[in-house]
């Protein structure tokens, strides 16, 4: 019987990514760093900088004199540091010339990871044997428990980067809950010092905003000043005390420089808000945007200014009133195919 | 060079290895207790004594014998410089094995074994791997009481296994196996402390002759 074969007329397509991202021989890289130093020389000579002491920085200086680009995304644009930066670390070849790897684990695919456990977990019967040992001995000393307020665990991404293999959210959650749990035991010195590796510092949050103190002038007068934007108007106000409630835009007075009654009224309304109407004299400046946007900025620079006048309590009343907020809108920007930014363009049926 | 790979294959006990163990020794530390009659394997009633208040009962000599071989095998393959990898699942004894993979030099697998490791070892590590000569079973289960697959993977690349078989496990595929417990403490201490030993010996050996070698 005839057996029909298959065959293709082109050839077997080459599968490009199945050997993974390329790797780099040392030898490779070795060659990139001699030539990086060469080149680091040869541009200081163009610069007409020392050689010797010829900085990073002054690298970056010379590459954006010399290939000036326009693009947008600084990532895109020419650069010239040292290979380590570039070429990500890779794991060199892991077993030696007659073939026997290097590391005990080897032929568990993830040695630095299970040998990270390892460790640990050495680290962790270390720990019970001397707990042990003190019970055998009657004494239990309440150690100090470490103070984990201002820390926090590695991330997996660091832990990959710390141990230059890939993890999996198992294996990361597995690692963790076996550091909670050395913790919570009474530890030694030792595994404080091997645990503090893990552990990040985590920058305080709260930022309560500092009200600033009331400064004095050549009268003896306090004030203070306040800054505030809107669209794209920018205002700074001076608020006076001991004054009648003059107000003062661009040496102006507000009269005849907001001739609309709506402007004056969001102007005084942080005034008449703490019931300090005629108390305070305001000299304000303010350039760009328009009427409104000029008005909302004034106001808002002067609600600034009044928050050293007034207690706490006030303050956070009028963060609730909203006269502390910066009005984030702005103009919308007009979209192709659209008569603006929402009006489309009319519809016809036919 | 020849002389020095071929003279130990001339003696039947070149290391010595028997004087490392006593049956005393095997009892003391529990060897001869298997698991409950219910969990009893076939192919497993040849190396069982008995069985009393339904535990069933190894038998020692037989383990004495089974557990010389292994150990005179393992020290050949020590003494030509292969590489000798401990596999065991139990979580136990995860970190003992390790540390004793470790301190006699050689490599252990005591986590969870990806899929092709052996059959598919160029894509897991690289090209120029080379494969374990000896796969040595401290337990030859893994967690779901089922034969480890890393024995029916080194049958497949010829690779010799040496075994620790317990009364529920499957003697089957491994070349030496070693009728004996491996749930208690005690006794994988034992084990552990006899491999080290013959690997550690037989490495001492081979060092010995080269030096003897070269001076000649």
């Amino acid at each position: 019987t005839l057996r029909l074969i298959y065959t293709t007329t082109a050839v077997q397509r080459k599968n490009v990514g199945a050997s993974g991202p390329e790797k780099y021989t040392e030898e490779f890289i070795k060659k990139q760093i001699e030539e990086f130093n060469l080149g680091k020389r040869h541009l200081a000579n163009m610069m007409g900088e020392d050689p010797e002491t010829f900085t990073q920085e002054g690298i970056d200086r010379a590459i954006a004199y010399l290939f000036p680009s326009g693009l947008f995304d600084k990532r895109a644009r020419p650069i010239m540091k040292h290979p380590s930066e570039i070429f990500p670390e890779q794991r060199k070849i892991q077993w030696g010339e007659d073939g026997r790897p290097f590391h005990f684990l080897f032929y568990t695919g993830k040695q630095s990871y299970y040998s990270l456990m390892h460790e640990t977990y050495e680290k962790f019967l270390n720990v019970q044997r001397y707990q042990d040992q003190l019970a055998a001995q009657d004494l239990p000393p309440q150690k100090e428990k470490k103070n984990l307020a201002g820390s926090r665990w590695l991330t997996k991404i660091e832990l990959e980067e710390m141990l230059l293999e890939k993890l999996s959210d198992d294996d990361y959650s597995r690692f963790i809950q076996l550091l909670q749990k050395l913790m919570t035991l009474p530890c030694g010195d030792t595994e404080e010092k091997y645990i503090e590796k893990f552990l990040r510092e985590v920058p305080a949050q709260l930022k309560k905003v500092a009200i600033e103190p009331l400064k004095y002038d050549e009268r003896g007068v306090a004030f203070s000043t306040g800054e505030g934007a809107r669209k794209t108007a920018r205002a700074t106000a001076v608020v006076y005390d001991n004054g009648s409630g003059k107000m003062t835009v661009n040496g102006i007075d507000i009269l005849h420089y907001f001739p609309v009654l709506q402007d004056r009224e969001q102007l005084l309304f942080p005034f008449q808000f703490l019931g300090r109407v005629g108390k305070h004299d305001t000299v304000c400046t303010v350039s760009g945007g328009g009427r409104s946007s000029q008005a909302g900025a004034i106001r808002l620079a002067s609600a600034k200014a009044l928050r050293s006048f007034v207690t706490e309590k006030e303050v956070e009343f009028m963060r609730q009133a909203g006269l502390l907020t910066y009005d984030p809108r702005v103009k919308e920007r007009k979209k192709p195919g659209q008569e603006g930014a929402r009006r489309k363009f009319t519809w016809k049926k036919r | 060079d020849d002389k020095l790979l071929s003279e130990p294959l001339n003696h039947p006990d070149f290391f010595n290895v028997k004087e490392l163990f006593s049956l005393k020794d095997l009892f003391d530390a529990r060897v001869h207790l298997g698991h409950k009659k219910g969990c009893r394997h076939r192919f497993m009633e040849p190396y069982i004594f008995g069985c009393r208040l339904d535990q069933d009962i190894i038998d020692l000599d037989q383990t004495m014998q089974h557990l010389q071989l292994a150990l005179n095998f393992t020290a050949h393959v020590a003494y030509r410089k292969g590489i000798i990898l401990f596999v065991s699942r139990k979580r136990q004894f995860c970190h003992l094995v390790e540390s004793t993979a470790r301190e006699c030099g050689e490599y252990a697998h005591t986590r969870y074994w990806q899929g092709g490791l052996l059959t598919n070892a160029r894509v897991h590590f690289g090209s120029g791997v080379r494969l374990p000569d000896l796969l040595v079973f401290l337990s030859s289960l893994n967690n779901i009481f089922e034969p480890h697959v890393a024995i029916r993977d080194a049958a497949k690349m010829n690779i010799p296994t040496v075994g620790v078989v317990d009364t529920n496990c499957n003697p089957c595929l491994i070349t030496y196996p070693i009728p004996g417990n491996d749930d208690s403490p005690t006794a994988m201490e034992l084990y552990c402390k006899l491999f080290k030993m013959t690997v550690i010996r037989a490495k001492d050996k081979r060092r010995q002759n080269e030096v003897v070698a070269e001076l000649r």
